[in-house]
This record gives C-alpha cells, structure tokens and sequence, in this order.
C-alpha cells in the first residue's frame, strides 16, 4: 500500500464544524451559576501600591467578590510566577506576582479581579476600585535604560540589564582589522503584537464531585498551563484538566502562561463557581506579550568580490518588564544572523534590557525577523557600495548543499550546537527569482519610471531553526466500533493539526481519515505534552502519529494472523480492514479485532498478545531542523503619500517534505501577511511614561484584504534526516524575511534619490521624511 | 439598569427576551439565545467578526444594541447551512480553498461575503478584496478567503443557469 493523504492537499477536517458556527472557542463554554471575571489593571507603567480599597465595589449588586493579592492561596500571593524558560545569564530574574503586591511595572498588571454575575457588572464594578498609586518614573524607550540615571524598571534593581552575553566563533576582530570593505547599520526595530483575532479567555469549572478543576484556556500550550496551576495553586497534577478547545489563532502569545491562567482558575476554587474571562481587544494590546523592539548596530566586512569575512556588532533587545519567555528571543536573533551565508568570522554581544511596558516573548519568528532583516540590510549594503546586484551577492556568499551538514559554530536554543542538517539556498533563490521574473525587472523598472511610478524589488533569505523538542507524543488506540481515536499534546490553533496528524495515522495504520476521532490540545487524553510554538508539532507530534500508527498496525497484522491462521506477511490493512492475501480472502475489521484484542475476562493472552490496538509514542528530535527559503518583493512607492503597495510576492520555502501542501501554502501566505504588517503597519507605541498609545485595531493596523497579495509560493524540499518524515517546520517561516524583502524593494523603488531605510515598520511619514530629507520633492518638482 | 421587551427572529426563529438597554446584539445572540457561532473580535467595530445579517444588510453585531434589533430579523452564521451537516455553497467553497485556519474571522467573513454575492453575483477579485477590508483575518494572508469568494461565485451563477 501507498501513502495516499501524506503529501496530497487534503482539505481539512476541522472545517465543517467552524463553517456552521459549530466551533467550540473558550467564550463559549458556559455552566449554570458561572460567575464572570473583570481583572482590576494598572493605569500607570510603574508605580508603588499604597492601598486598595475595594468595599464599594463589593457594595455593589451583582458583585460576589473583589480578590486582591492576599485574598489568593499562600503560594500565589507572595510567591512570583515561575519562569517558563530559566537562564543562567539571567542576571535579573524577574517574573510578576499573578495579582501585583506593592509595585506595578506596566500598564495593565493585574492588581485585583471581580467576580460578579455578568461581565457588565463586573466592568462596572472595576471603577468602584479605588487603588492608592504612588506614582513612580517609568523607563519607556529601551535605547536609553540602561543610561546610569535612566529611572529604574524595578523599585528592587540597581540597573535595568537583565543579561548580557556575547555569541561568536572565528576571530571578527581580525577579520575586520585586514578586510578591504567594513560597511556598518544601526537597525531599528519596532514591537507589535500576534494580535491573534481571538483574544485570550479562560474558564475554570471547579467539580465538587471528583474534585477535579477543569480549566478551558485560549492557549498554545495546555499541559504547561496545567503544570503551572498545579506549582501556583498547590494541587496534585491528576487533580487538574487543562483544555485548549477550537483556539483562535495564537502566533506565540498564547505560547506562555498568564497571570489570569492563574486567578481564574484560584478564584473559581475560592468561591467554589464557575468562573470565566474573556479578554477584551484593548487588554489585549496592553497586557498580551509583543515582540521585537531590538536595536542593532552591525558590521559586514567583505572582500573586492563581496564575499564576507566577518559580521560584529551588538544587539540591544527589550525585555519589558519581566522576563517569563527567559531570553530566547535574542538569542535565537544572535543565532540566526548568519543565516544562510558561509560567514567565517562572527561577533555579537548581546544585552537585554528591562522596561516599564509589557512583557516581550515569542511573536511568529522570536527573534529571526529583526535578525534576518539585520543582516539582509547589511548584504543589500554590500551590494549598493560593490555596485554589485543584490542576488549576485548572495549568491557568492551562499552555503552550497554539498556543505551540508553545516556546522555555523554557534550553540542554538536547544543546547544543541547549530548545525543545519538540509538545504539548498542556491536553489531556493532560484526559484524565487525565476517566479518574479527577476531578470525582467530592471525592464518594468524602467517602463514603470518612464510612467512616472516608481517599483522596486527586493530579497530576504532566512534560515530557521524549526521542530525544536523535547517531545510530543500521540496515542493510536483502535476503538470497540472500529473507529481510531488518536490523542496528542500538539495543539490547534488554525495550523490543522487534526488534520495533518490524521493524513499520518490514516496512511500508517490503514484506516480512512473519516473514521479517526482526534483529541488535541486536551491533558485528559495524554499525560506528557508541550504545546504549539518553535514551528515544532509537525516534526515532534508528526513524527510521533506515524511511529504510533506503525506500532498499531503490527499489532492489527499480528493478532489478525493469528485468529485467520496465515502468516503475518499475507495480511494487508487498509481503510479499518485487516485482509488476508491468499485464499477466498479472509478478513477481520477493526470492530471485530478491537474486541478480540480486548481478551476475554478470566483467560489468559496469548504469549506475546497485549491488551487493546494501542500505542504511544513520544518522538525526540536529536536537535532543531533548518527549514530556509527566499522571498522576492515588487513594490510601487507613492512618494506623494509615503504609501506602498505589493505589486509581487515570491517565495520558494524548504519545510522538507510536505505533508500537506495546501495546509503548508496557507502557513506561508498568512505568514507573509504577519510580515507585510511587520514590514509596514505595525507598531505598538508608547509615550515617553510608557503608555501605550495604539489600544485599537484603528490606531494599530493589521494587513487588510488590499494589503496582501496572493503569493506565488515554490517548494524546495530537502528533506531533514533528522526525523522519520523528513519534515521541517512551515509556521513562521512566511514572516521572517518579509520585512527584509519588502523594505529593501521600497528602497529600492526610491534608488534614484539615493533614500536608505533601516526601521522596521517603514511607515509612510518616514518615507516622506526620508524623501523631504533628500529634497526629492524639489527633484520631483523640475522633472514634471 | 432599564430593560426592555424585545422580540426578534434570528435564523427564522422568533424570540422574546427582555434585555438591559445596554446589552449588544452580539451578547444577546452568543449568551442569551446560546448562537455562539458569531464571534467578537475587538468590541470596537474594526475586525468584523461579529458581522451578522440584520434585515437582510451587514451590520456589526458588536455596535448594535439588543434592543435596536427589536422587530428586526437576523441572520447569523448557524442560519447559511441548507441543513443540518451539510454546509452551502459559499462555506464549501471556503473548505475547498483553504479559506480559514482558525476559524475565529470565518463567521463574519461568511457573511460579509453572504451579502456581496447576493448583491453582486459576478464581483471582480478587486471587489471582493474591497468589501473584505471590512473584516479581519490574522491566520490565512486572505488568498483562500478571496478565492473562496470568486469560486463560490462560479459556483452559484452556474447553479442559477441550470
């Protein structure tokens, strides 16, 4: 037999369901008696608590509680929130107290919940608050916090650094000491948000009759959340369910835990309730975690030919006010700088900072857009000084793939040393060039001009650490009625897990995709999980469904052997059948063998024989696999308004083999959209107390429909050997280098005013200042 | 707070509620009338998820009053299937070109789309892409969306020529 899903654009099994308002999202959860939460948020970015007076909130009808910090278990009120990914260079290790104690460090901390019969009077009774605020200096722009009189993030720190650390190999300072060519760019980069379109919800149920707490979280990663209730709240793990139902997008920010994980859940066991939050959009620009605020400042020295001898420089990265996610942001930024260039000499130092805004951690890419857009800046450099094209550059500097395995000489975020195990990045550009018509361009450049519009095109290659462990598992058990239930720790928050898993399981096993019940995201169904991020579930859970479903299917050709009387090499198995090959083909299904693998009460098995079709398997990557690709923007730049629009998108992306191309090119489209916001819409703002000033989709854009572009998208498939499927991971990769190709195409549109742009986003004011700066308009002036 | 006496139909469905003044459309229909299909977004009017049909015009059920909807009729995506299990033209087209992940934005999505293909049953691409600036989506880049859009299109001229 075949493979017959695996590889084929299957379309999804989640959709029926989601198509007919059928879907099951936290906010609809609902229980009789469930009382609703409204969380008490700080207004000022930092400031001292004097008091909390909450007796006319309690005052007021409806209200059944007001919970400040005290009123929490022992072990939630004093103690701070574990930290998800700890460090040893973490000098400062700070994480918020679920309910803030006598500080707040950012605009938004939770500092008391009410519980009341509706959201409404729960939002009512939050004015009735009074909190007593002394309020204290904020650090806002993190450029300047680590000055000696910047004001302190913390009332407890001496200085605002949370770490520093240096990542390098080779010997950067000579290589720079004798190099013809040293081209240097300080690089800003903006934070935004995952702004997943379903904001964060919890429900918590506390079950008097089994005492068993089930907890319903809008979250990427529902067995850490049940780990971390049961350190906070002091509870046994088996007493705990976590759900992560249908989730509404996640892009990272439902990756970690959150202080109202916590309170809802120790509020509805306080008042022995139900009791549900849902979060609002402007809670969510203020308090869901936002990424990729860095500064770099980086060198590139090369050769006459443009081929490089080192990259050195520094990385200034702002942590927000706690550091929960650890440091893994900058450090996969520091790691993926090389990217996929042959660069012998390397030097980073890296210093984080804290800040009084919200926490930063993992936004789709954790740290590799701002890298990748730091070092494609710095080869587009090289370029323009070489008078060199930009592909050709790159094309010089390329990794070949018969270097591969190729070992950069950096440690990456899995402790592992960074080794890419696949890839042509020659052939990936390739392809992309040859999709946008590369060679073409300067012609359309030149026709476009003589029309008085100005198009550009620009590259971004990036190299991705995808997959990255320890595990997820999945269980394969063959049910009484012949269907499969498979359970996984992997989640779904729109990649199609369900999907893609059962393509896997249906081919294995030999069972058809329609008869497999799938439970994700659910701690009930699997004891061991890790959740959604690092683009990992389909190498770990997808590796784990087709090992599990091989070990089902020997046990279906054992035990269908046996009872038929044939060897185990004549018996097939396809769609939920086990066939014997010879005779007047005898045959057993599922049913029939899932009751026979039952045994009979009292009578022993036969030697060899275990109870049930059954199998778990927790695959361990040996280390992250490199998925990499190139993507190509043409863009047309309205000088007049600053405006850019994407005329033409490329990308040819390597995720090792595909499972599913459909599902594989909606990652890469709606990845590229995320990066198109990146690259030219979004930037949450503060002012200089930091407060954040862009609370509404109206002050903060995100890509529209006439934003985005349909991509043209090529797959290049290295297949990893680092896993049985050969797969690698598609999430992120449409986001990281967008901005890298997209800004460089609009610098490219505006090459003849000689206008440069190292910012990210690039909004329209800063086009026009650019341009105003370079006098362009009096230049555009004389030609009409 | 003030109540009122309202009385609606949701999805052929007649209902009477009392309801505080301030209850939004979108609350009634989720948490009162247990239609959790439409979904709320942002609660400021951008996103478009909670977009149902009321009188048979797009409107922002995150905007909208309970009690403006009084008298009115609602459709909302649990009342676009021809039945139980099966799902119309315009929602199979979105399984068949990959038009959602998540699914968050589907419902409104549906019935921005819901209304331009009745109003203009052969849209350009641009015109789809335009009247979905209305709505939102974070997950698919709108390819499948847009797609979706235009086969459904097909899909429904044909079923009118035959």
């Amino acid at each position: 037999m075949g493979a017959k899903q695996f590889g084929a654009r299957v379309t999804r099994v989640e959709d029926p369901a989601l198509l007919s308002g059928r879907g099951r999202f936290v906010d609809d959860v609902k229980f009789p008696g469930m009382l609703h939460a409204c969380f008490v948020r700080s207004p000022h970015a930092h400031a001292r608590i004097r008091g909390i007076d909450a007796s006319p909130a309690r005052a007021l009808p409806g209200v059944h509680a007001v919970l400040t910090a005290d009123d929490l278990p022992a072990s939630m009120a004093t103690n701070r929130m574990p930290m998800l990914v700890p460090n040893p260079a973490i000098a400062a290790s700070l994480t918020q107290h679920c309910l803030a104690r006598d500080e707040v460090c950012y605009v938004g901390q939770t500092v008391a919940v009410v519980l009341a019969d509706s959201r409404y009077i729960a939002e009512d009774a939050i004015a009735l608050v009074d909190v007593d605020y002394e309020v204290l200096p904020a650090v806002s722009d993190y450029r300047s916090a680590d000055n000696p009189n910047a004001p302190r993030a913390h009332l407890t720190l001496d200085n605002n650094v949370a770490s520093t650390f240096r990542m390098a190999y080779g010997d950067a300072d000579a290589a720079f000491a004798s190099a013809p060519h040293v081209f240097t760019e300080e690089i800003w980069q903006h934070r935004g948000g995952g702004m997943a379109m379903e904001a964060r919800a919890v429900v918590a149920n506390p079950d008097p009759t089994d005492d068993l707490l089930t907890v319903w979280s809008a979250t990427q990663t529902p067995h850490i959340c049940r780990r971390m209730l049961a350190d906070l709240l002091d509870r046994d793990l088996e007493t705990i369910r976590c759900i992560a139902p249908d989730v509404g997008g996640g892009f990272g920010p439902k990756a970690i835990f959150y202080a109202e994980e916590a309170v809802i859940p120790a509020a509805a066991l306080k008042l022995r309730r139900p009791v549900k939050w849902t979060e609002d959009r402007r809670e969510h620009f203020m308090c869901a975690t936002q990424e990729r605020d860095q500064l770099w400042t980086v060198s590139i020295a090369v050769d006459d030919a443009g081929k490089i001898l080192g990259v050195r420089g520094t990385l200034l990265h702002d942590t927000g006010a706690f550091v929960p996610w650890g440091i893994i942001m900058p450090y996969i930024a520091a790691a993926t700088m090389p990217g996929p260039y042959v660069i012998p000499n390397y030097a980073l130092d890296i210093k984080i900072v804290l800040t009084n805004k919200v926490a930063t951690t993992p936004v789709r890419g954790a740290g590799r857009p701002q890298a990748v857009f730091a070092m494609e800046r710095l080869m587009d450099r090289v370029a323009r000084e070489l008078k060199l094209d930009p592909a050709e550059v790159r094309f010089r500097n390329f990794i070949q793939p018969q270097q591969m395995p190729y070992a950069v000489g950096l440690t990456f975020r899995d402790g592992k040393p960074l080794i890419y195990d696949s890839g042509d990045y020659p052939k990936a550009q390739s392809e992309a060039l040859r999709m946008i018509e590369y060679a073409a361009f300067k012609q359309r450049k030149a026709a476009a001009r003589a029309q008085g519009r100005f198009i550009g095109i620009g590259i971004g290659n990036y190299v991705e650490g995808t997959g990255l462990g320890p595990y997820e598992g999945v269980t394969v058990r063959v049910l009484p009625n012949g269907k499969v239930a498979v359970a996984t720790g992997a989640t779904n928050q729109g990649q199609g897990t369900r999907t893609t898993l059962g393509q896997i399981v249906s081919d294995r096993l030999g069972c058809r995709l329609e008869d497999i019940i799938m439970t994700v995201g659910d701690t009930a169904a699997i004891p061991q999980g890790i959740g959604a991020f690092a683009s990992r579930q389909a190498v770990n859970a997808g590796s784990s469904a087709m090992i599990a479903g091989v070990a089902v299917r020997t046990q279906v050709i054992k035990l269908a052997a046996q009872t038929l009387g044939v060897p185990e090499s004549d018996i097939d198995v396809e769609d939920g059948v086990a066939v014997a090959r010879g005779g007047n083909r005898p045959s057993l299904t599922f049913r029939e063998l899932a009751r026979l693998a039952q045994g009979m009460p009292g009578f022993s098995f036969p030697a060899g024989q275990t109870p049930g079709l059954e199998y778990t398997a927790y695959f361990t990557p040996p280390q992250a696999s490199y998925c990499s690709g190139t993507h190509l923007a043409e863009v047309e730049v309205d000088p007049m308004t600053g405006a850019v629009k994407i005329l033409d998108y490329a990308v040819a992306h390597d995720s090792g083999t595909i499972i599913n191309p459909l599902i594989v090119d909606g990652q890469i489209q709606g990845g590229v959209a995320h990066g198109i916001g990146n690259a030219l819409l979004e930037w949450m703002r503060y002012d200089e107390n930091a407060q954040p000033l862009t609370t509404t989709f109206a002050d903060y854009l995100i890509p529209m429909a006439t934003d985005v572009p349909t991509c043209k998208i090529a797959h290049v498939e290295s297949p990893t050997p680092l896993n049985p499927l050969g797969v690698k991971g598609a999430g992120e990769g449409g986001t990281i280098p967008a901005a890298a190709a997209i800004i460089a195409a609009a610098e490219d549109a505006l090459s003849e005013f000689g206008v440069h742009f190292a910012e990210t986003p690039l909004m329209p004011e800063r086009i026009v200042a650019a341009l105003r700066a370079v006098n362009a308009y009096e230049r555009l002036a004389e030609i009409a | 707070m003030a109540t009122l006496k309202i009385s609606l139909t949701v999805n052929g469905q007649s209902y009477g509620r009392e309801v505080e003044s301030r209850l939004t459309l979108a609350d009634l229909l989720r948490h009162e009338l247990d239609l959790t299909g439409t979904h709320v977004g942002c609660e400021h009017g951008v996103c478009g998820a909670c977009t149902v049909l009321i009188d048979g015009r797009t409107a922002r059920s995150c905007l909208t009053f309970a009690v403006q909807a009084d008298g009115c009729e609602i459709t909302t995506v649990e009342g676009l299937a021809p039945a139980e299990g099966k799902l119309n033209i315009l929602q199979q087209a979105f399984q068949d070109q990959h038009g959602l992940q998540c699914g968050f934005c589907t419902p409104g999505m549906l019935m921005t789309l819901t209304e331009l293909l009745r109003d203009n049953p052969d849209p350009t691409e641009s015109e789809v892409r335009d009247v979905l600036t209305g709505n939102l989506c974070r997950c698919t880049g709108y390819a499948g969306i847009v797609s979706a859009a235009l086969e459904a299109a097909r899909r429904l001229r044909a079923q009118q020529e035959r």
